[in-house]
């Protein structure tokens, strides 16, 4: 499969990763290489093979369903980002997170 | 053109669990804010996801109810965007093994215009489990979001439809099957206003008779049944015109204006559905094996289904009665509980759905919140049964009960409406009556069966309607013939 530099962008978009030309053209250059891999491995005949989901041959171990956690709220918003714009205070007020204004 | 509309429904409900699927941080609905929010909620660095047991037995639960595959081996999956109530930038849910796959319910629509009600089976593609995200807060703080992560990581299970509804009443009768079924079975609370139980409604139009889908439009998180009957109706009715007027759908998601009755298009993001699924190396396959799903089982309650056969086999009622008791484990269990306590099947059920239930009704009540319990329902028919009062009097005595003025013989005794059955007292009664109407007692012998019945008013109303109506029909029938 060719990647063109398009695709690039656009999951650098989505993962939020600013890119500028020349990375750009670097990283097609990494990933088709990559992809050129996994092209080779597909030769491989793996039918009947149950694909795997984890490294590890085990299954999930469950937690019984108790309150185990306690309100560290306080300490927690410590550690909330600046609010930035010339305040030096943390972004929380009304013991919720601030963030820049959501609209849908 | 004839147009056909095609609906399938994604449901989120909220499972009853005190602690979240991935960490042990109450759910408790209505806490301020952040105080639920540990530090898996929050994503901090070097948090782990560990699965919460309560949780998968409700999606075991669910799988068993509405006889669908359990998966054995099922797997967790990171759905990756970008939102400030998602602060790990992705949502743990499944994607290509879902713990429940295939299975059915069966769904009763209504009856509305010509058309009569029919049944319905709704295809049920799968439910997997997923967390829940935080709360956006707008007007907080100005110009800033606030965000609240109590609820980040409260169990879910999504239940997807096939697009197998024809119409806004397919699409509510299921919504709302859906929803007793949750309750009934015990994992969710079904709870609307606080978000417990939410409805995204794919729609659909295409000419009648044809058998390849239209582009659906997303109706995101409709909360209310009516909501959803105008939202399904107004988005149809704009796919129609749109699509007459020669234009094209395309695929969005909506939101449902309640104020307007209208849909509109969320701001469009093209990118927005390509989530990046992959298995999450933060947790293992989940492994369910048959002891698993037959421990389940053994817990499981009698499934409304079950329920209405066994009504109607075991005190005769109709099957209209049995499915009417059996459309909430409230009203069914208030139901047994009158039986237990000795009332009599059938009398039973006409009080709870008639009287019971209008009064509920015309009070915006729960059966939960009922001022006569079902032992007390039974305690008065009990006293209908064994003479103690008329049909007419249990009424009042109902009527005072509501209002708590006591329990069923304080208030038979106080109201004075116990009946006469005394048979002594009876006949001195209708000595006098056929005395005073000599009259009518001739035109009984000359052939007039009117007059029988004249003469019972005059009994009843000469007892001042206390005397027992079946006694004094006896009684008078003997005199007359003597």
């Amino acid at each position: 499969m060719a990647l063109s530099i398009e695709d690039i962008k656009k999951v650098a978009h989505l993962a939020r990763i600013e890119i500028n030309e020349t990375d750009a053209q670097a990283t097609l250059n990494k990933l088709s290489g990559i992809l050129a891999l996994i092209e080779q491995m597909q030769a491989v005949d793996t039918s009947g093979i149950v694909p795997m989901s984890h490294a590890q041959d085990l299954s999930q171990r469950l937690r019984d369903d108790v309150v185990s956690k306690t309100n560290l709220r306080d300490e927690f918003q410590k550690n909330a980002p600046i609010l930035g714009n010339g305040s030096q205070e943390l972004a929380v007020a009304g013991g919720l997170y601030l963030v820049p204004k959501v609209i849908e | 053109m004839e147009w056909e509309v095609v609906i399938g429904l994604e449901t989120h409900t909220q499972l009853q669990t005190v602690s979240k699927i991935f960490s042990g941080a109450s759910v408790k609905y209505g806490a301020e804010p952040n105080t639920q929010a540990c530090e898996v909620s929050l994503a901090l660095p070097g948090v782990l996801p560990v699965l919460n047991k309560q949780a998968v037995e409700c999606a075991i639960k669910f799988g068993l109810a509405i006889n669908a595959e359990i998966a054995p081996r099922s797997v967790f999956a990171r759905k990756n965007y970008f939102y400030p109530d998602l602060p790990k930038g992705y949502q743990i849910s499944q994607f290509e093994l879902p713990v429940v796959g295939k299975g059915a319910i069966t769904i009763q629509v209504p009856a509305a215009g010509k058309q009569d009600a029919y049944e319905k089976v709704v295809n049920i593609t799968r439910a997997h489990l997923e967390e829940d995200a935080g709360k956006s807060v707008h007007g907080a703080v100005e110009g800033m979001s606030g965000i609240d992560l109590n609820r980040a990581g409260t169990p879910l299970l999504e239940i997807v439809t096939e697009p197998d509804m024809r119409s806004a009443a397919e699409a509510v009768a299921y919504a709302k099957k859906l929803h007793e079924l949750v309750q009934w079975i015990g994992i969710c609370d079904g709870n609307m206003q606080e978000g417990s139980f939410r409805c995204d409604v794919n729609v659909s139009v295409r000419p009648k008779g044809s058998d390849k889908l239209g582009t659906r439009r997303e109706i995101k998180n409709l909360n209310s049944f009516k909501f959803m009957t105008q939202a399904i109706e107004y988005e149809t009715r704009w796919q129609i015109e749109t699509l007459e007027d020669g234009g094209k759908i395309q695929q969005a998601t909506v939101l449902f204006n309640p104020d307007t009755g209208e849909t509109r298009a969320m701001r469009s993001k093209e990118e927005a559905n390509d989530y990046r699924y992959f298995p999450d190396p933060d947790l293992l396959p989940l492994v369910i094996t048959e002891q698993d799903k037959a421990r389940v089982q053994a817990n499981m309650p009698e499934l409304p289904a079950a329920m209405k056969a066994r009504l109607e086999a075991q005190f005769a009622l109709s099957s209209y009665d049995a499915s009417s008791l059996t459309a909430s484990r409230d009203l069914a269990d208030y139901f047994m509980a009158a039986i237990d306590a000795g009332a009599e099947p059938k009398q039973t059920a006409n009080w709870v759905m008639g009287s019971l239930s209008a009064k509920l009704n015309s009070e915006d009540k729960d059966l939960s919140s009922s001022p006569i319990s079902a032992q007390q329902l039974a305690q008065l028919l009990k006293r209908i049964s064994d003479g103690t009062i008329s049909n007419n009097a249990a009424k009042q005595v109902f009527e005072a009960m509501w209002l708590g003025e006591g329990e069923v013989d304080s208030i038979i005794a106080a109201k004075g409406l116990k009946q006469e059955s005394d048979s002594g007292a009876i006949e001195a009664i209708i000595d006098e009556v056929l005395a005073a109407n000599a009259a009518m007692v001739e035109e009984f012998k000359a052939g007039k069966e009117k007059a029988f019945n004249a003469l019972v008013g005059q009994a009843m109303k000469a007892s001042k309607g206390k005397a027992n109506p079946a006694q004094v029909n006896d009684i008078l029938k003997k005199k007359l013939q003597a």
